[in-house]
């Protein structure tokens, strides 16, 4: 672990500031933080504690949405009753995730800057673009099984390893972000990671200074909720594939058909068009099979990874037929 | 008093069954459990010592090649850095199990990726880590591509201790009406024992103490003193606890030569603790194998032929080669038989002993192909088993100890419910998964070894073992109370045992499941001693003690003793029985699994095992020890893997996030049946090894149940979803 300077954050408008330095980075649970620090895959001169900011209320808002802090903890979001009542999904995928030990100091924020766990990246003997600009990728043509499917590059095939976020990006949420001077802006989970593209260094659209203030839920809608992870464990694994599924159905018509993917790709997968050919469909396993030729069509594996093509496949085709009550 | 016991032959007295305390056997819970629990048993690194400098090691980033210059002088300007050090004694692998001599030393010369090139010694580990990440040092390493690191295209050796041949196997499988020829590959594996490698090394300038991990402190010593230059009797080694070992901690490594030698040259105590990552790579993990099956039966299961063939890995130079066909030699019949065990040369971290090693990957291999014959018989598997079980050994004609292999398949099949009906798959479902059984047999080759231990009845009655073998969590501590308070009429927590301490006799090593029948053996000769000198001081025969909770024939025994202590220094050795017999520990496995068919996810919902390992010495930790073979018998099944960088060998995943244990989630109730029946030519105890046993074949049976949930028949472990998907028939 590289020595650091340890501040405390005197609110908000004091943890952007100083944060605002690209060598400074802040901390809240550190769960992921602390491992990174320790094998020196991170290496900040300043280390900012937000856990003093007032970010850890579960509040409902106007709309009938939910308004979960930035340090709320993953098990107090898993366990809130009005998350329990009308985002099940949510609170299972937090339950999918990690143990009760990382689940009770991980946060909202931190869930969502997670960073990956390609073994090269959390490697410094090994070459990784994420970590070391223009060193190359030792993934491509080394261990790839964990790695992504759609939306890499040539310089980066890490996926975004987290659960919760997936179901964020099915849910629609919203990331509300506080910046410099009191300014605030908020990005849709959807759009909150990035592709790893040129820049695989930056995992979402955060900037220097900008820090995570809440999530906010839309309100609730009717439909079933599923999440499926698909790991050789049963527990502490990430996901090999995972589908976070709303589905809704008006007789044989399907209504809703909000759909994200996890262990695909660099960011939680969210594909439009799959919603846009399934709602007004009757459901089939013709149509499931289309929808997955829609999310595949640009897939491409890394040799040990090809599995998770017909993996995903056959994932999402199993959660739509339990969604839509089709037996396959 | 000195009492020595070659035994030649079986031996059928049952002395423990004479004693009337009536202890042994029974399901006692360990004596240091709750310091153990409550983290007040230190473990090597715990030792609080004044002064104690913290020692990281700094590793190699390429497969193969040299150090040709360290920048000491920058390490040293770092904050906290003592020193940089780069002895030529330092060892670059551990010692292989029972080596007693130094493994390869010279940090200079690179094998492997990761390998250990010098410590960084500083005031506090955060600043001897730092340093260790960030010391500048140059090096030429060979190109990639001109280093070998795939055992397939590497240079080979044929191991031919492993290796026989008789009859015509080639003709036999031509023949025979019913044949299986199969390959199957499985992957490495690490020990992944939950105390990392830790040492803490104090030189006084004579003589070199050292607190550290080790599970043979008889062999380690020997081990050290070649390291360091020293002579043994300058050399003392402390393992008092040690929190896993599972193989990993049989010979001194990297982390104890390094802290020895800085200890040595800084003149002050020096801590050494390995990182989860530094233990992955740079201590010895399960070599991956090929393996070739070639079965022939005839029109009754009868088997005619028997091959059994494998490619294991290890470095230039380590004489260790995965014993993967261990089992195969005896443990089903066929007049032509042929084994043949290669090893392959490459540049990976060390291969060497990891729980079970040759029979937890090789039985697994071996039991899924019998599942395959049996199918193509048509034969309950059970049954194809027990139709095969040899009279004599069928390499050596040795006559077999205690032989229990029947008995654990049929009991075991019985108690698990086992349905000898149609064996087709795919017969039953629940919702999205298949349900199916799978049965494997277990054998682990018993051995006994050469051991010492010193037991003294105290003045007030009470009496105390000493011995420096180990308790590497597997119950040392209880059964050798129980063994002296059986022998001594005493209740276990009277008898005081202290282990792990090269001060004390040399006990035999807790390794090759051979711990507790030897070093039970020689407590009980000693005790023996003991007991004729208490029978003696009573005036009356041995034959005649009657002694328990203190009382000889209504006699307290300390009043016998005189306010003076009894002590006896008990050596037992195998003898001929090791020659004359062939000796190993049975059992059957039952498994089933489910396996979705949707995603091709395993778990496994019941499984069984019932085994056969002559006395049982307590009821608990003899349990505990089967359920923990269980445990990694499923692991084995479904989630271990090493994943090696084909570009480098370096391990990938090198933690306990990437290299996946079973979590409590994939285990469920485990039954155990122990079927005890004494077997008077494995040790003076009539025990023998029970630490392996429990994973020699499960996961065979776990890979026998997904075939028969999913039809899935898979030729790999782990059995990961990724191949039950590929191996699907609707896929």
């Amino acid at each position: 672990m590289k020595p650091f300077d340890l501040q405390r954050a005197d609110g908000l408008a004091h943890a952007g500031q100083l944060c605002a330095d690209k060598h400074t980075a802040p901390i809240a649970g550190g769960t992921n933080f602390v491992d990174l620090l320790k094998l020196e895959v991170e290496t900040p001169s300043t280390v900012v504690n937000i856990n003093p900011l007032p970010l850890g209320g579960i509040e409902e808002t106007a709309d009938g949405g939910l308004s979960i802090g930035a340090l709320v903890s993953n098990t107090a979001t898993a366990v809130d009753m009005r998350v329990r009542e009308n985002w099940p999904v949510l609170a299972r995928a937090i339950l999918a995730g990690a143990t009760q030990q990382l689940r009770n100091k991980a946060t909202t924020g931190g869930n969502l800057c997670q960073r990956t766990r390609c073994y090269y990246f959390t490697n410094i003997d090994q070459p990784c673009n994420k970590r070391e600009p223009g060193s190359g990728c030792g993934a491509i043509k080394g261990v790839a099984r964990l790695h992504a499917v759609l939306g890499t590059s040539d310089h980066c095939i890490a996926t975004y390893p987290g659960d919760m976020a997936v179901v964020l990006a099915a849910l629609d949420a919203q990331v509300e972000i506080a910046g410099p001077k009191d300014s605030t802006r908020t990005v849709p989970v959807r759009d909150f990671h990035r592709l790893p593209g040129d820049q695989p260094w930056k995992d979402n659209v955060l900037e220097d200074g900008e820090i995570i203030t809440a999530v906010t839920l839309p309100a609730p809608v009717a439909g079933r909720q599923v999440y499926r992870k698909v790991r050789e464990r049963s527990s502490y694994a990430f996901a090999l594939v995972s589908v976070a599924a709303v589905i809704d159905m008006d007789g044989d018509s399907i209504t809703r058909a909000d759909l994200a993917f996890g262990g695909l790709a660099h960011k939680p997968w969210h594909d439009p068009r799959i919603a846009d050919l399934l709602v007004g469909q009757s459901p089939s396993e013709a149509l499931f099979d289309k929808a997955a030729d829609l999310l595949l069509e640009e897939a491409q594996g890394y040799g040990e990874n090809d599995f998770k093509i017909p993996l995903a496949r056959r994932t999402l085709k199993a959660v739509l037929a339990e969604a839509t009550g089709v037996k396959p | 008093m000195n009492a020595y016991f070659k035994q030649d032959e079986p031996d059928t007295r049952n002395l423990l069954d004479t004693g009337k305390q009536g202890v042994i056997g029974k399901a006692l819970s360990r004596p240091e459990g709750l310091a153990k629990v409550t983290g007040t048993a230190p473990y090597s690194a715990e030792y609080q010592i004044d002064g104690c400098l913290e020692g990281v090691l700094v590793t190699a980033p390429f497969a193969r090649g040299r150090i040709t210059a360290i920048d000491k002088k920058a390490a040293l300007a770092m904050d906290g850095v003592i020193a940089v050090i780069d002895d030529p004694r330092m060892t670059t692998r551990p010692a292989q199990g029972t080596a007693a001599a130094a493994p390869e030393q010279g940090p200079g010369e690179v094998d492997y990726f990761g390998q250990p090139i010098a410590l960084i010694v500083a005031e506090t580990f955060e600043q001897a880590r730092h340093a260790a990440k960030n010391l500048p040092f140059d090096y030429e390493a060979d190109e990639i591509g001109s280093v070998p690191l795939d055992p397939e295209s590497a240079p080979r050796e044929t191991d031919d201790g492993s290796s026989m041949s008789k009859g015509d196997l080639a003709h036999a499988m031509k023949t025979a009406p019913h044949t299986v020829d199969l390959r199957y590959r499985t992957h490495g594996h690490v020990s992944a024992a939950i105390e990392p490698h830790a040492a803490i090394a104090q030189w006084d300038g004579t003589k070199l103490t050292v607190h550290a991990a080790q599970q043979m402190p008889n062999y380690n010593i020997a081990e050290l003193a070649d390291i360091t230059g020293l002579d043994e009797e300058n050399v003392r080694l402390i393992s008092r606890y040690v929190g896993g070992g599972f193989g990993s901690k049989l010979g001194v490594a990297e982390e104890t030569a390094a802290a020895a030698i800085a200890a040595m040259q800084l003149s002050r105590p020096v801590r050494v603790v390995m990182s989860r990552q530094q233990v992955m790579q740079a201590i010895g993990h399960r070599s991956e194998s090929r393996q070739r099956v070639r079965l022939a039966a005839d029109s009754g299961g009868v088997l005619t032929g028997f091959g059994h063939e494998a490619l294991v890995a290890n470095l230039p130079g380590e004489s260790f080669a995965e014993p993967v066909l261990q089992s195969s030699q005896f443990l089903y019949g066929g007049d032509n038989r042929l084994l043949k065990l290669e090893i392959a040369r490459i540049h990976r971290s060390t291969a060497a002993s990891v729980r079970a090693p040759g029979e937890a990957v090789g039985m697994p291999v071996l039991e899924a192909a019998m599942d395959v014959l049996a199918e193509e018989i048509g034969i309950d598997p059970v049954e194809l088993r027990l139709k095969n079980i040899p009279e004599k050994d069928p390499d050596t004609g040795l006559p077999f100890t205690e032989h229990g292999l029947a008995r654990c398949l049929k009991e075991g099949a019985e108690a698990f419910g086992w349905d000898s009906g149609p064996r087709q798959p795919r017969l039953k479902r629940d919702g999205d998964w298949w349900i199916g059984t799978g049965v494997a047999s277990a054998a682990r080759v018993h051995n006994v070894a050469e051991a010492k231990a010193r037991v003294t009845l105290n003045p007030d009655g009470t009496a105390s073992v000493q011995t420096d073998m180990t308790d590497i969590g597997t119950g040392t501590y209880a059964i050798l109370s129980q063994i002296a308070g059986e022998m001594l009429g005493l209740p276990p927590e009277k008898v005081l045992v202290q282990l792990g301490d090269t001060d004390f006799p040399r006990g035999p090593g807790s390794g090759g499941s051979w711990g507790a029948a030897s070093i039970g053996s020689a407590v009980l000769v000693a005790c023996e001693e003991l007991r004729g000198s208490l029978a003696e001081k009573a005036g009356v025969n041995s034959d005649e003690l009657d002694i328990a909770d203190g009382m000889l024939n209504g006699q307290p025994v300390s009043d016998l003793l005189g306010g003076k202590e009894l002590s006896a220094l008990g050596h037992y050795e195998p003898g001929k029985i090791a020659d004359d017999y062939t000796s190993s520990g049975f059992g059957a496995f039952f498994a089933e699994v489910r396996v979705n068919r949707h995603t091709g996810e395993v778990r496994v919902s019941r499984m069984l095992g019932a085994f056969a390992f002559g006395r049982v010495l307590n009821a608990k930790t003899a349990r505990s020890q089967c359920i923990g073979g269980l445990v990694w018998s499923i692991g084995t099944a479904l989630t271990e893997a090493l994943l090696f960088d084909p570009n480098d060998g370096h391990i990938a995943n090198a933690d306990l996030a990437e290299y996946h244990v079973p979590v409590h989630r994939d285990i469920p109730a485990l039954d155990v049946l122990m079927l005890e029946k004494k077997d008077a030519a494995a040790s003076a105890i009539q025990a023998k090894g029970i630490g392996e046993l429990g994973m020699c074949g499960g996961a065979g049976a776990i890979a026998n149940a997904i075939y028969n949930a999913s039809g899935a028949r898979i030729f790999e472990f782990p059995m990961t979803p990724d191949k039950v998907l590929q191996a699907m028939e609707d896929n």
